[in-house]
């Protein structure tokens, strides 16, 4: 039978280094707009962007398919390839009307509203194979949970975020805007949690150890994460005039999230001992790296959700560092190490290499957009003009498009070897014999 | 955790977020700012050239360009015209006709009616809020 995860992995893989071209064409373009003005920024972002979030589900659900599969509990499999053939087309097709100039025109899904329909078809498809198998699971793991979360999570957070068609949305700003992150906050925390649900089945295979996944903890983090996957979206609108109690019920909750960071440094001297005892897994070193990311985006993403801190950063490229620190740092990384794990790819010299380049670029790319943010935020606080503020800030701009050259080239070698690595086994490791 | 627990977490929350959403799309949102006919067509002219990747309203959007909340009463609608209707070195030349730059021109007056952005003049609370006075 053919494998729907592996299929889904490699689309993913293969979205993710056509991101990281567009994501480098729009850094050049920020510098040199007249570079590439056939595929101009207005075409370059949604181009990466909508990649990019394509590789993060794409591997995803490719990740809970494996765990299907792998288990024998797939059921209606013909459902799931369908799943993963309307996922491929309309992806295209989105891509096709990015090329051609036909914008739906708000942010993240810059696509026009029809191609919503197959996507929640598909999103259909998933659901029935997905909880139709896990049925018969008794005593759900606490990476269950999270993907049954992500999937209806995210269904109904993508059906708010089409509800701007409807006039009663659409004719007042605030309330369309209000609509519109309620629907993307909730729906980034949908993505997290068939990510974040990957990660721990990766390290529960890796220790070995069934029972991280089955404690009290770990469902007590879950529910932190599902407060907030509710609750705390109102903190990237604090600028928007809504009600009151909007922004700050997501203050508050937002604060909840310091018992996350505050677990991280109790348990940290524990996380060294674990990474020298897996230090030898290549997986196990992109969850360390995602770990430390975890700490760092997750300090940042507390501080600007103060609304006496994001008042100055609302609006710069700090928020371009929380946005692509976190689908970078700690997304990217985990489906990484998802890959790794689960072809049992290991010990290459190459990974390793990649990983530092990764790891190390990634680190001024985000120092850059912080510093570049804080800086553009300060100056048009006393009121500079945009092109003075954007002429000033040019060499922040420089060292950002440099880094990002560079972390693209890691992530793309790395890519390349993944692939390269599964074309040795093709089409065979595309297929596993029927019990 | 007891399975039982579990649930009655899982639906406490679940119902606190759909009572939360129903709040949130009507006395949440319910204000006086309702778009005329004119700017709900400047919004579909601004939305089908994309101007939102390039450029935010309220701080949201893409940052190449700057942010348009304002930009009608802080530089005026012929400045805004000049702009929209030649591009300049970053910005394309969209080739609109006159009554899609009205339309436009339009969408970001109601736009600007609605909000301050950015406020310059918070005044910040030890405890992390922010409370907003209107005057610029
Ligand atoms: C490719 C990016 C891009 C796109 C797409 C774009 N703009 Fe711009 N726009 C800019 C940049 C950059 C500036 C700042 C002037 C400069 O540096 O050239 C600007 C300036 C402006 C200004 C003047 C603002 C000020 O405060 O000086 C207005 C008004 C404007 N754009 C409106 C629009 C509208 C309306 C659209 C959609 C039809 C649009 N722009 C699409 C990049 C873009
Ligand atoms: C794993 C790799 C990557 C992921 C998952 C990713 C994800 C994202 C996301 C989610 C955004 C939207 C940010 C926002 O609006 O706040 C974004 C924007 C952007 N990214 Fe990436 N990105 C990746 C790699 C890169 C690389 C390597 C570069 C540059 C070489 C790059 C350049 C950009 C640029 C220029 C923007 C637009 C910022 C703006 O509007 O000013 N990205 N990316």
């Amino acid at each position: 039978m053919i494998r729907t995860g592996r299929l889904f992995i490699i689309t993913g893989i293969t979205s993710l280094a056509l991101a990281l071209v567009f994501g480098a064409l729009a850094a050049i373009q920020f510098i040199y707009p007249d570079f590439l003005p056939e595929i101009a920024f207005y075409k370059a972002r949604p181009l990466h962007v909508s990649l990019a979030v394509a590789w993060i589900f794409s591997c995803g659900i490719g990740a809970v398919y494996n765990y299907l599969e792998l288990n024998n509990l797939i059921r209606f499999r013909y459902l799931g390839l369908l799943h993963w053939l309307s996922f491929v087309v309309t992806g295209i097709l989105i891509i096709s009307s990015y090329f051609q100039g036909t914008f739906g025109g708000r942010e993240y899904w810059e696509f026009p509203p029809v191609f919503s329909i197959p996507i929640l078809a598909s999103w259909i498809l998933f659901g029935v194979v997905f909880f139709s198998s896990v049925i018969r699971v008794k005593n759900w793991p606490v990476y269950l949970w999270m993907w049954a979360t992500g999937i209806v999570i995210f269904f109904v957070t993508f059906l708010e975020a089409n509800l701007w068609i409807f006039d009663y949305f659409s004719n007042s700003v605030v309330r369309e805007l209000t609509v519109q992150w309620k629907s993307y906050g909730s729906l980034v925390g949908s993505w997290n949690m068939l990510v974040y649900g990957a990660g721990l089945y990766v390290m529960e295979k890796i220790s070995e150890d069934k029972s991280y996944a089955q404690s009290g903890i770990a469902f007590i983090l879950y529910f932190v994460g599902l407060t907030n996957l509710f609750f705390n979206w109102a903190h990237h609108i604090y600028a928007v005039p809504s009600s009151g109690w909007i922004g700050t019920t997501a203050y508050i909750i937002s604060m909840t999230e310091l018992f996350i960071i505050g677990r991280i440094i109790w348990k940290w001297k524990n996380t060294l001992s674990t990474a020298k005892k897996f230090a030898n897994r290549q997986a196990y070193l992109f969850i360390l790296a995602s770990d430390i990311w975890v700490f760092l985006n997750l300090a940042l993403a507390i501080l600007i959700s103060i609304p006496a801190v994001n008042v100055y950063t609302h609006g710069t490229h700090v928020t371009v560092a929380h946005a692509m620190g976190s689908t970078i740092g700690i997304n990217s990384m985990i489906l990484v190490a998802f890959i790794l794990h689960h072809f049992g790819w290991n010990n290459s010299g190459w990974v390793r290499v990649c990983f530092w380049i990764i790891n190390l670029s990634l680190g001024v790319f985000w120092i850059t957009l912080i510093g570049s943010g804080i800086l553009k935020g300060a100056a048009l606080m006393n009121g500079e003009s945009f092109s003075a503020v954007m002429i000033n800030l040019s060499a922040w701009f420089n060292l950002f498009m440099i880094s990002g050259v560079f972390l693209a080239a890691g992530f793309l070698a790395l890519l390349f070897h993944f692939l390269f690595e599964f074309l040795i086994d093709f089409p065979e490791n595309l297929f596993r014999k029927t019990e | 955790m007891r399975l039982q627990n579990k649930r009655l977490f899982f639906f406490t929350l679940v119902a606190a977020y759909l009572s939360y959403t129903f709040f949130v799309y009507t006395s949440g949102t319910e204000t006086a700012f309702k778009m005329s006919a004119a700017a709900q067509e400047g919004k579909k002219v601004f939305q089908d050239n994309n101007c939102i990747a390039c450029h935010q309203l309220y701080g949201l959007g893409g940052y190449m360009g700057p942010d348009l909340t304002n930009v009608i009463s802080s530089r005026g609608e012929l400045y805004v015209r000049s702009f929209i209707e030649n591009g300049t070195a970053k910005m394309p030349d969209f080739e609109l006709n006159k009554p899609e730059v009205d339309a436009l021109v339009a969408y970001l007056g109601y736009v600007d009616s609605s909000a301050n952005f950015p406020n310059r003049s918070v005044e910040l609370t030890w405890y992390g809020t922010v409370n907003n006075s209107t005057a610029e």
